[in-house]
Formats: C-alpha cells, sequence, structure tokens
C-alpha cells in the first residue's frame, strides 16, 4: 500500500509558545497517494501542526521533509511552490477578486510572464494570462464553480466557498494537499458529495491528502489511515478499524464527547 | 486578429488620450487656454498621478502609506539638483526623480514587510516627516527657503509622464502581478499560502509607487519656480490620500475622478485654505461614516461599460482591456 | 554640569508627552485606535487654558481643572461622533476617521480664532530661579514635573483601584466578555476617551506655560511624538507610555545639547521607525501573533 520512501515526513516536531507547549514529538509519515486523516478534539494541535507543515509557524524542535529535502524555516510560500498547499479552517478566500481570479493567484507561482512584460503588455503576457485562464477555467470545471466564475468571492453561498477554497489549492499544483476541516459547516448530504469530490480529485490528480476532521466517524470512510492528537500529542495511528479500536482514542474522545 | 481584440480597449484609450492632447496642444499654442487654466490642468495631472501612484500602495496593495509627500519631495529636489546645480537637461531630472524615489521607496518598503496596518501608517507618516526635516537641514538645496527652479515643465511633458503613469499601473494591476498584490490586500497570510512571495509584490508595489510619485515631483518642481521643504509636509500626503479614499480603495479611475474633483475645488477655494481644509476633513469623516467603499469601490469605468455589454447579450471572454 | 541641565529639560519636556502619550495609550489600549485628533485635543485644552486664564482671569489650578474638563467632553463627543459607527469597521477606515477628525478640529479652530499664535502670560506661576548643586532649575520646572507626576498617579488609582477602572481593563482585555459580564462597554470607552483627552488638556495647559507660544497647529508635532512615545514603551501599556514619554523628552535634550536642535524633530521618527522594525511590541510589550 506504501511506497518506500515517505513524500512527506514529519520527525519529532514540536512548538512552543512562549512556555507552552502546543505540540511535541509529532512523528508522521505521508506517502505518495495515501489520503490521510488527523482527527482529534478540539484544542489538540491539529491545526498548529497544519501551520507547521506549511511554514506559518517555524517549528521549536524536530524536523520537516519533503522528498528528502528539509523544509525548517522556510517562508510560507516557498513550501507551496516546492508542493504543499493548504486551505483553512476559518475560510480565508480573497473576497473582492472573482472566483476565476482566486484560483488565477494560485496559479501565479507556476505563471512565466515577468512584470516588464506585462507592464509593457509584450506578447509574453498575452500568452500566460491566456494560459493561466485556461487552467483556471479546468480547475473551476472540476469544482463545478464555472458557472459563477465572474461572482465575486465574498458573494459565494457558504458552501461553495468551501469547495472554491479547495480548488485554489489545486491551482497551486501541489503534491501534497492539506485539508483543514473542509466539511466543517457543512450538512450531512453535502459533506458526503465533498468526500467524493475529495477521493476524485486525489484520483484524478495522483495527490497525497492529508484531512483534518473534527468528526472522527466522518473520516472513518475515506481514510487510508489515521493520526490521532490530543493535548499536543499524536496518540494513536493506523487504519480506521485500529483506531476506532484503541483504548486511549476512546479516552480522549469520551473525555470530551461521544461520538 | 486575436491579440487586436483582447488590445482594442488599449488603443481605444491611447487614440482618444492623443486626440486630447492634441487639442489641448493647440489651445495653449493659440493662446486660447490662458494661464489660470494651464496652471489648473498642470496641476490637475501631477495630482493624477500622485494620486495613481498612491492608489497602486493603498488601494491595490493594501499597504497603508501616508507619507506619499515624502517621495514627491525627494523626486522634486532630485530633479532640481540635476537642472540648477548640474545643469543637465530636463529629460535626466524627470528620470532622476523616478529613480531617486523608487530608492526611496525601496528604503521604507523593505523595513515595511514587518509591519502592518496602522503601524505601516505612522512609520510611513514618520518617513515622510524625516524626509521633509532633512531637506529643512541640508543647506546645499537651500534648507527653509527652498530652491527656485527654472520653468521647464511643458504640456507634452505632462501629457507624456501622465499617460506613462497611467498605462503602467494599469498594465500592472490587470495582470498577474497586480492579482497578486490585490490577494495580499485581501488576505495576506492566505495569499502566502498560495506561493505569493508577499515580500516582494510589497516591495514593488512602493518602488513603482514612488517611481512616478517621483516624476511627478520633478514637473512639480520645474513647473512652479520654487520649491521649499513645506511644500512637502503631511498636509499634502493627506491631501493625496483624500484622493484615494474618496474615488474608492482600489479603483483607479476612482482615484483619477477624485483627483480631477478635488483639485477644481481646491482651485475655487484657493484664497479660502481653511475653509478647503475644513471641507476636504468632513469629506473624509463623512466618506468613512456614510460610503467607505468610495465613489466607485473597486469598481472601475471600464467595468461599468463592460457590465452594459454583457448585458446586452454580447458575451465578453476575458478582461483584457487596458486603462 | 550642562548635561545634567539637558537632563533637567529633557525630563519636563517628556513629562508633556507622557502626559499625551496616555491618552494615545489606554484608547489604543481600549478600541484598538491610533486618535490622531488626540494631539489636538491637547491644543483646544491649552487655548481652553489660555482663555480661562487671560478672560476670567482665574489661576493656574482653576485653568488647568477647566482645560481637563472642556477636554474630556471633546474626547467623548469626538468618540461618540465619529469612532461609535465605526466600531466594526475596517482599521484603515476608522484611521481615516481619525485623520479626517483631526484636520476638522485644527481648521475649524483657524477659522474661528484665525491662524495667528498667542502668548501665554508669564506670571502664572512663580518664575525663581533655584540652584541645585551648580544646577539652576527654574520653579517652573517643578510645578510642571509635580503636576505631571500627580495626575499620573491619579492615573494609576483610577485604573487599579476604582470599579471604572476595573472596567477598562475588563474591557481592553476582551470586549465581548466583558459586555456579557454586564459591563457597559460603550460607557467605558467613553470614560477612556475622557480620562485620556482630559490629560491631553492639562498636557496643553502645562505646554503653553512652558513653551509660552500655542497656536491652532501646534498640537500635531507633539501628538505624533507622544503617539512614538506610547509605542516607544509599547502601546496600550500605561506605565510604557509614561517610561516612554520621558525617555523621549530626555533623548530629544541631549540631541538639542548636542547642537543638532534642528534635527531634533526627527530623532522621535528615527526612534519610531527602529522600535517597529526591530521591537515593535514596544520595550514593555509582548508580542502576540495573529490566529491563522
Amino acid at each position: 500500500m506504501a511506497a518506500k520512501t515517505p513524500l512527506l515526513k514529519a520527525e519529532n516536531v514540536g512548538i512552543q509558545f512562549g512556555g507552552l507547549k502546543a505540540l511535541s514529538g509529532a512523528t508522521m509519515e505521508l506517502h505518495q497517494g495515501e489520503l490521510i486523516g488527523l482527527i482529534g478534539p478540539n484544542g489538540a494541535g491539529k491545526t498548529t501542526l497544519f501551520n507547521l507543515l506549511t511554514g506559518v509557524y517555524v517549528p521549536t524542535e524536530g524536523r520537516i521533509m519533503l522528498g528528502g529535502e528539509t523544509l525548517n524555516g522556510l517562508p510560507p510560500y516557498k513550501i507551496t511552490r516546492k508542493g504543499i498547499s493548504r486551505t483553512f479552517q476559518n475560510i480565508r478566500l480573497f473576497g473582492e477578486l472573482s472566483v476565476l481570479d482566486n484560483v488565477k493567484v494560485a496559479y501565479h507561482a507556476h505563471a512565466r510572464h515577468s512584470m516588464l512584460s506585462s507592464i509593457f503588455r509584450l506578447p509574453s503576457h498575452f500568452r500566460g494570462e491566456q494560459e493561466m485562464e485556461e487552467k483556471a477555467i479546468e480547475f473551476l470545471n472540476i469544482f463545478q464553480l464555472d458557472s459563477v466564475k465572474h461572482e465575486k468571492a465574498k458573494n459565494l453561498p457558504y458552501g461553495q466557498q468551501r469547495r472554491l477554497e479547495i480548488a485554489r489549492a489545486l491551482a497551486a499544483q501541489p503534491k501534497v494537499l492539506l485539508l483543514d476541516e473542509p466539511a466543517a459547516g457543512m450538512n450531512p448530504q453535502e459533506t458526503k458529495e465533498l468526500m467524493k469530490l475529495i477521493a476524485f480529485i486525489r484520483e484524478w490528480f495522483a495527490l497525497t491528502i492529508l484531512l483534518i476532521e473534527h468528526d472522527m466517524s466522518l473520516v472513518m470512510g475515506i481514510c487510508e489511515r489515521i493520526y490521532v492528537l490530543d493535548h499536543g500529542q499524536l496518540i494513536a495511528e493506523g487504519t480506521p478499524e485500529q483506531v476506532r479500536s484503541n483504548p486511549k482514542v476512546i479516552e480522549a474522545y469520551l473525555g470530551e464527547e461521544v461520538s | 486578429m486575436a491579440t487586436w481584440k483582447r488590445t482594442r480597449g488599449f488603443w481605444g484609450s491611447v487614440i482618444l488620450a492623443f486626440a486630447f492632447f492634441a487639442v489641448v496642444e493647440w489651445l495653449i499654442a493659440s493662446g486660447m487656454l490662458n494661464i489660470f487654466y494651464v496652471n489648473t490642468l498642470f496641476f490637475m495631472a501631477i495630482n493624477v498621478m500622485l494620486a495613481a501612484s498612491l492608489h497602486l500602495i493603498i488601494g491595490i496593495t493594501g499597504q497603508f502609506s501616508i507619507g506619499h509627500a515624502g517621495f514627491f519631495a525627494v523626486g522634486a529636489y532630485a530633479s532640481a539638483i540635476m537642472t540648477m546645480k548640474l545643469q543637465l537637461p530636463f529629460a535626466v531630472g524627470v528620470l532622476t526623480a523616478g529613480v531617486a524615489a523608487m530608492l526611496a521607496g525601496l528604503i521604507i518598503g523593505v523595513p515595511s514587510l514587518r509591519l502592518k496596518g496602522d503601524y505601516l501608517a505612522i512609520a510611513t507618516l514618520g518617513f515622510g516627516e524625516i524626509v521633509r526635516i532633512a531637506l529643512l537641514n541640508i543647506d546645499y538645496v537651500g534648507g527653509a527657503s527652498g530652491m527656485t527652479v527654472t520653468h521647464m515643465t511643458t504640456w507634452p511633458w505632462v501629457f507624456a509622464c501622465l499617460l506613462v503613469t497611467l498605462l503602467v499601473i494599469a498594465n500592472f494591476t490587470n495582470s498577474t502581478h497586480g492579482r497578486a498584490c490585490i490577494s495580499i490586500r485581501e488576505d495576506e497570510i492566505a495569499a502566502d499560502a498560495m506561493g505569493i512571495n508577499t515580500t516582494y509584490y510589497k516591495v514593488a508595489a512602493f518602488v513603482i509607487g514612488a517611481f512616478f510619485a517621483g516624476i511627478a515631483g520633478a514637473l512639480y518642481a520645474h513647473h512652479f519656480y520654487i520649491i521649499q521643504p513645506s511644500n512637502f509636509g503631511f498636509l499634502k500626503s493627506f491631501d493625496i490620500l483624500i484622493f484615494v479614499v474618496l474615488g474608492g480603495l482600489g479603483s483607479l479611475s476612482g482615484s483619477v475622478i477624485a483627483a480631477v474633483l478635488l483639485t477644481i475645488v481646491s482651485t475655487f477655494l484657493q484664497n479660502y485654505p481653511e475653509t478647503r481644509m475644513i471641507i476636504y476633513s468632513l469629506v473624509l469623516i463623512f466618506v468613512m461614516l456614510y460610503r467607505p467603499t468610495g465613489l466607485m469601490g473597486t469598481k472601475e469605468l471600464s467595468s461599468l461599460w463592460k457590465w452594459r455589454k454583457t448585458e446586452g447579450g454580447v458575451n465578453h471572454g476575458g478582461k483584457n482591456t487596458v486603462a | 554640569m550642562e548635561l545634567i541641565q539637558q537632563l533637567v529639560n529633557g525630563v519636563s519636556l517628556g513629562s508633556i508627552y507622557a502626559l499625551i502619550a496616555l491618552g494615545y495609550t489606554m484608547v489604543y489600549g481600549i478600541v484598538r485606535l491610533i486618535n490622531f485628533a488626540h494631539g489636538d485635543v491637547f491644543m483646544v485644552g491649552s487655548f481652553v487654558g489660555f482663555y480661562a486664564v487671560t478672560m476670567l482671569g482665574i489661576g493656574f489650578f482653576p485653568a488647568l481643572l477647566l482645560a481637563m474638563a472642556a477636554c474630556a467632553v471633546l474626547g467623548m463627543v469626538i468618540e461618540r461622533i465619529a469612532y461609535k459607527p465605526l466600531r466594526n469597521a475596517t482599521r484603515i477606515a476608522v484611521l481615516i476617521t481619525a485623520i479626517g477628525v483631526s484636520l476638522f478640529i485644527e481648521y475649524v479652530t483657524i477659522y474661528l480664532r484665525g491662524a495667528q499664535p498667542e502668548a501665554y502670560p508669564s506670571t502664572l506661576l512663580p518664575d525663581r530661579n533655584l540652584k541645585l548643586f551648580g544646577v539652576v532649575i527654574s520653579s517652573q520646572s517643578l510645578f510642571i514635573l509635580g503636576t505631571s507626576l500627580v495626575l499620573m498617579i491619579l492615573l494609576q488609582f483610577i485604573v487599579h483601584r476604582t470599579k471604572i477602572g476595573k472596567a477598562m481593563r475588563a474591557v481592553s482585555h476582551d470586549a465581548e466578555a466583558a459586555r456579557l459580564m454586564g459591563i457597559n462597554v460603550d460607557n467605558t470607552i467613553s470614560a477612556t476617551f475622557a480620562i485620556g483627552s482630559a490629560l491631553a488638556g492639562a498636557a496643553g495647559v502645562i505646554f503653553g506655560i512652558y513653551y509660552t507660544k500655542i497656536e491652532p497647529l501646534m498640537g500635531i508635532l507633539p501628538g505624533l511624538k507622544a503617539f512614538v512615545a506610547a509605542v516607544l514603551g509599547g502601546i496600550g501599556i500605561i506605565p510604557g507610555a509614561m517610561v516612554g514619554g520621558l525617555l523621549l523628552g530626555v533623548i530629544e535634550s541631549l540631541v538639542s545639547g548636542l547642537g543638532y536642535s534642528l534635527w531634533r524633530d526627527g530623532v522621535a521618527f528615527v526612534i519610531l521607525i527602529l522600535i517597529l522594525i526591530f521591537r515593535p511590541a514596544g520595550l514593555f510589550g509582548k508580542n502576540v501573533r495573529e490566529k491563522v
């Protein structure tokens, strides 16, 4: 099921804010093509781990590697260009930009026309913009957003905004896609469709996906392996069945809520 | 063919602009436009350049800079040194003005990366004040009494500089580079996460904006015979800020329209400076209270026109129109 | 001895900055707003004090209290009319409004009474030079320092020992939670503006006595510098504003003393940019990062 060398690897990663350890000793491996779940109660450190993997925070301990290259200390935009792209728990779209332009922004790093060619409207500018437009529309088609491509992102209904965030993250052409609670606030029907969509893009783009979910039952269906975080520590790892029957996991969840 | 279609709007505006240029040139040459109107026209063009350049920094990139008069001053003095002290031609002065202001933009842009929102605003205000106080203390440029400058600014110069300013800023904005800047304005963290080098584009916006403010400074210096540090205080910065705010943060045409309108208003109120400032201050307060998006919001004139066209049923593919 | 003389001047000037900076810092702490108009409240206070002394013929302390009261009202009015409707607007919108209010107060003052300066009567406080260990200290300096110190101690008392002070601290910590606990957030914000503005008014009168000349645009530069002082100490932190103000006053006096008096006004802004780059939270502040 897994290739020999992991694509994304976190070794004993942790971070301290002041005296507070938000996360420590997190070790995880993502192999090419896997769909991995990251679950845990509220405040367990899931988003903190995402922020470490994407460079928003710099880890105070441990090492993050992408295909043999250390990512520690790189700014977020460089990490994105190396192949890790993400969505946000609290949607962060470019509200005043159109749906199409939101996706184009993510494709920016792959554009080849320079600032000068745009200022002087050289042929390479038109070629570059044309290519961006075509690519962006491809992504919008997959997410059924092409009909609203000229709408401002802030005017979209909630479900479409969530989809647009994933489309935008994909347009950055990542090897690894990190989804932070993509189904938050969706009804069961929408959630089911979204999970199907995630399974589809993973096949289509040969992606490796790490998915945060607060609700345990939800990820059980589609993830191959699951990591469980609690109080800033990884407490379990394994297939959905293994995780489900792990006493530590049950305790962590029962301590907070019954799901 | 395809390129022609895409650049139709661009060439249309250029032709219109040149027609306007020719008409004004003829009016000036034939003496039908008296000196008062010519003055107002020049002042309007300089204000439009200042507004457009600040629009790129505040309206597009979202970097709240209120020290724009500092770049204007650097340009004015740099060009005056070239033409008056070193006896070099006006063209050299204009170019030096742009480059000197650009360097100043780099100097203020680099530290600005660490600052956000109102902290950046105060730092840029401080920068503008430092420029003014420095000019006040350098005897080479005349200190408080300033420098006298020969009149060299002519209508062709004003027109060419204005056209280049607007074209460059519009072209920059309507490209992937402009979108990168807008994404920083909208959500810097998300822009960073989408692979945008936010540092680079923030500095780029400062540098390009400063360049054109510097050029405007050169035109100003060589039109008004004398430049003094007191012409470039933060009241001047606020003047420019009002153009951008009233026009709509994010709209180039809005900034241009506001600059034109307010230049006319202040020409009429020339003899009542307090009244002018009271009106300006009330405009700032009321716009923020009742229409914080300004006259145009983030819309452009061209998009209003395009919207009507799509309503009519003609579907217009991309949005590649310029200016 | 020259050095000590400069230090004494610096502390007097610094105590004026500190009084203005306190208003900036309190307002920023509670509504995250740089109240650009604060320097103009200081100017209004100076004029109220001047007219009270020259027209009503009252002494220093009644004039000081009158100026403080007038400024407290002005501060509350500004907050209610211009800032309160923008409580949920973007930071930039609020900042632009503040700039508008500042220009409005300046030019309405000019419109009403003209731009000409006035001279504070010099007989208001006994002016005697005291010689202490070879250093000449004017009794005015001591009066100014004493008044500032009393006001600052009073402020500390209000903030830490009274009900309204407790409410102010609660609102600055978390306005929503404070509201849920039954604190009237709007009134607390008004009170903060009133107290901050009263301090600026007092600074205005003190400034007039110390520097004699007052004019309608006098608030701009001290206002900006007091803001620098607030940032220097860590904006939102009351003791920080006091230390920042005194420090800035001393640095400026030393620069003047070294013979660079024309550059004095530039120093504050250089300090500002340096502190923003290297220690944006100020001397006493903690760094906070944005939540992602």
